[in-house]
């Protein structure tokens, strides 16, 4: 907020001479707006890179038709469903089914009030961040359940206990792997979290306590994937079993809206994510930081949340679905004793003084394993596109 | 007598009085992973499923009825029409039935393609089964692979034959067409293909993957006597661990020259019989169909090239007399009953016995306290096709 104050009187000299609840009023509104933006147009972005990825690993072209390379597939269809009629099924509770998609998408949508896209882009660095996060992303909870409920339908009534029960049982193993990156940085405001990890990709807490909080990222972006119910865990719109689980009954506008959160949501697990592990908006090397006076912040963190989501996109088009009980099994058997170990073993290395900064050996593992993740992931994409320049001369064959 | 509760009225309740009700969750006719219009009635408590009552027959078209008015070889395209992923094992059936009835017998080069032609729409029906089976349990990508290569065959009837799903190719006393040339060596390219690439491909992602096998692996446990009782046939009945195939204990077309193992679920996951043992079964077959076709493609270019009307009557008229035919369809053994009064050209009777229908007989025995999303797995693993079960 103090980045618009500086920006707006540093642009316009009449800025200050504005009342002052004009002022505050324009300081508010412009980096809402800005942020408002970016979910709602992110999608379009989001949804075409999943249809390609999709496309790509099912051995087809994904959308094609709609501009070049299908650019504005998306756009098209974001038309339609604005226009298409909604439709209100007999039997349904006409208040609850309008609110529900509304509440999902508010949930979806605050949890970018908190997050840190630089040093001073940040539209309200609260002191309790996290907390707020945890809280504000189980809101869309409760617009799950009133989807199921108020659809008068079966199938949605099972989707909305189904997302009910999922998200709050993956919560717990989230928060508590949350807590050791708290207690290390021993703030939970995010932009506290994101400076703790400065200097370079060898301080991010991925590396730190090697090999404990690696495990802790792979924990918490598990729970986080199973939060956004993107497959293996998308039980609750299971379209094998449940048609569509919550949303079964609704269209046009509405469903919209559930889909825009389903992809927002997505976009802020990964930027949490990566603000708690993977250095937020901090460079790989303070060198890459800025260009100049320009900061690059902002480019970083969203580079790697959309690494992350293109990871889950990657899970999503490999992976079969689990089944409810051995979601709940993956959820309190597995992640939650490690989330729990790894939170006693944290702590109790805090405290002690000689691994209070960390192991010796994780200022050197940073960057080796980072060159063998990325290594791993080139060896990949390259056998990938080996495999689909080779196979048009199999057809000709 | 234990109370749990005293409510503050004084009314002792115990746990046992807390009963919650089951509902009624109507699943199908319009429904993604029905295959099809089978509709299911469950009862269901909570996720788990107390029963299955399926209700068939939104797919019924008469075809027992059509057949008995028109002439016998009128009837193919009937049959092409019942398992629509596998028109060329139904027609085959009833070509053959039909030639018992009249006691012609085929030439070399006739049987040899008809085998090949068999075994092709076998890989074909599996891939749908395996893929489709799949997309069930979230997997969509193995599904798109899989249709991809499905393709390939569907390209080669077409090119044989000019149609892509409903051939009318076995004619009674022969075929509609001669292969074209070359067939043999595209047939082989998408062998070399398909045994190289895409069927090790579904190994590892689909059928080896750790989540699918968790959630098939102990589902739907059919054991052998149950599986028998219930007359399940084909993969169904090998998944069950029952080491029995007509194409090789009731050989027909020449299938005797061929060297090929039949597949049984040996329980490597779990017990012998669950869904995982049966979609399994289907995998291997396909490996062991495409050795077939091998084998079959040699076969043929050392046979001398014939007239594949040759023995094609003009009038088909049999004898007074009943005949029951029955062969190894993709799905299970399908067996043809025909009747002839020995009057005139049309048949008296025919009678489908579908190895799906037998399939469905025991859906509700082995549904019965699974999960919603076992319920699903479960109907995928038998493979139904519903046009064969309604007719």
């Amino acid at each position: 907020m103090d980045f618009t104050y500086d920006l707006l009187s540093a642009l316009w000299p009449g800025f200050l001479e504005l009342p002052r609840w004009v002022a505050v009023a324009l300081v508010t509104l412009i980096p809402g707006l800005a942020i408002f933006m970016f979910i709602s147009l992110g999608p379009l972005l989001y949804v075409y890179a999943e249809r390609k990825i999709a496309g790509f690993m099912q051995d087809r072209l994904g959308p094609m038709r709609v501009g070049p390379y299908g650019l504005l597939q998306t756009i098209a269809d974001t038309i339609k469903l604005m226009f298409k009629e909604a439709v209100y099924p007999r039997g349904v509770d006409k208040k609850l089914f309008v609110i529900a998609p509304c509440l999902v998408l508010v949930g979806a949508f605050l949890s970018f009030v908190v997050l840190p896209f630089g040093g001073r882009l940040v539209t309200a660095d609260l002191n309790v961040g996290l907390f707020y996060v945890v809280a504000i992303s189980s809101l869309s909870v409760v617009g799950l359940i009133m989807a199921g409920w108020a659809s008068n339908n079966k199938y949605a009534l099972f989707g909305g206990m189904r997302a009910a029960a999922q998200i709050v049982s993956y919560e717990i193993p989230a928060v508590m792997t949350l807590l050791s990156v708290v207690m290390i940085v021993g703030s939970l405001s995010l932009q506290d979290i994101v400076l703790a990890q400065s200097g370079g990709l060898q301080h991010w807490f991925l590396f730190r306590y090697f090999p404990l909080m690696p495990v802790a990222f792979l924990v918490f972006f598990t729970a986080g994937m199973a939060e956004c119910n993107r497959t293996p865990f998308d039980i609750p719109e299971a379209e094998s079993e449940l048609v569509a689980g919550f949303h079964t009954e609704y269209s046009g506008f509405f469903f919209a809206l559930f889909f825009l959160s389903e992809y927002t949501e997505m976009f802020a697990v990964s930027a949490v994510t990566s603000v708690l592990f993977l250095g937020g908006w901090m460079a790989p090397h303070p060198a890459l930081q800025a260009i100049g006076p320009v900061g690059l912040g902002w480019l970083w963190l969203i580079a790697k949340a959309w690494g992350l989501v293109f990871i889950m996109m990657w899970l999503r088009w490999t992976l079969p679905r689990l089944r409810v009980d051995q979601l709940m099994y993956v959820a309190w058997k597995v992640l939650l004793p490690i989330a729990m170990g790894l939170l006693v073993v944290v702590g109790a290395l805090l405290v002690w003084e000689p691994t209070r900064d960390g192991f010796f050996w994780d200022k050197w593992v940073g960057w080796p394993l980072t060159a063998l993740i990325f290594g791993f992931l080139g060896v990949v994409m390259a056998k990938a596109l080996r495999w689909r320049l080779r196979r048009p001369q199999e057809y000709a064959a | 007598m234990s109370t749990d509760f005293v409510s503050t009225d004084g009314y002792a309740w115990r746990i046992e009085d807390l009963d919650t009700d089951e509902m009624v969750l109507n699943m199908g006719p319009q429904h993604p992973s029905t295959h099809g219009v089978l509709r299911l009635e469950l009862r269901t408590d909570g996720e788990v499923v107390r029963g299955v009552r399926p209700h068939i027959g939104y797919l019924h078209r008469c075809m027992e009825k059509h057949a008995e008015n028109v002439d016998y070889p009128g009837v193919i395209p009937y049959t092409d029409r019942l398992d629509y992923l596998a028109s060329m094992g139904n027609s085959l059936g009833y070509a053959l039935a039909v030639e018992k009835l009249l006691g012609i017998e085929v030439g070399p080069y006739v049987q040899t393609i008809r085998v090949i032609m068999a075994e092709l729409q076998r890989i074909a029906s599996h891939t749908v089964a395996i893929g489709t089976y799949g997309m069930d349990m979230g997997a969509f990508t193995p599904f798109l692979h899989l249709l991809r290569d499905r393709e390939k065959i569907l390209d080669l009837f077409e090119w044989t034959c000019g149609a892509r799903l409903l051939y009318n190719y076995n004619w009674v006393g022969g075929l509609s067409h001669d292969l074209p040339d070359g067939f043999v060596k595209a047939c082989r390219d998408f062998l070399k293909e398909f045994d190289q690439i895409t069927h090790p491909e579904l190994m590892d992602l689909l059928i080896k993957n750790r989540i699918f096998i968790q959630r098939t692996a102990h589902v739907g446990v059919c054991p052998p006597e149950l599986a028998i009782s219930h007359d399940l046939t084909g993969p169904n009945l090998r998944g069950s661990g029952v080491d029995y195939d007509l194409r090789r204990d009731e050989p027909y077309c020449g299938y005797q020259k061929y060297q090929f193992k039949v597949c049984v679920a040996n329980g490597e996951f779990g017990p012998v019989g669950s869904c995982f043992d049966r979609n399994y079964v289907r995998a291997l077959e396909m490996a062991e169909s495409s050795r077939i076709l091998r084998q079959a493609l040699d076969a043929l270019e050392k046979t001398e090239r014939a007239d594949v009307r040759e023995k094609v009557p003009k009038k088909v008229k049999p004898p007074k007399g009943e005949v029951y035919f029955r062969t190894e369809a993709p799905r299970g053994q399908l067996g043809y009953f025909v009747v002839s009064d020995g009057k005139d050209s049309i048949p008296y009777r025919v009678k489908v016995k579908s190895p799906c229908f037998t399939a469905m007989s025991v859906f509700h025995v082995l549904a019965r306290g699974l999960m919603i999303a076992d319920v699903i797995a479960l109907i995928g693993s038998l493979d139904v096709v519903l046009g064969e079960i309604d007719r």
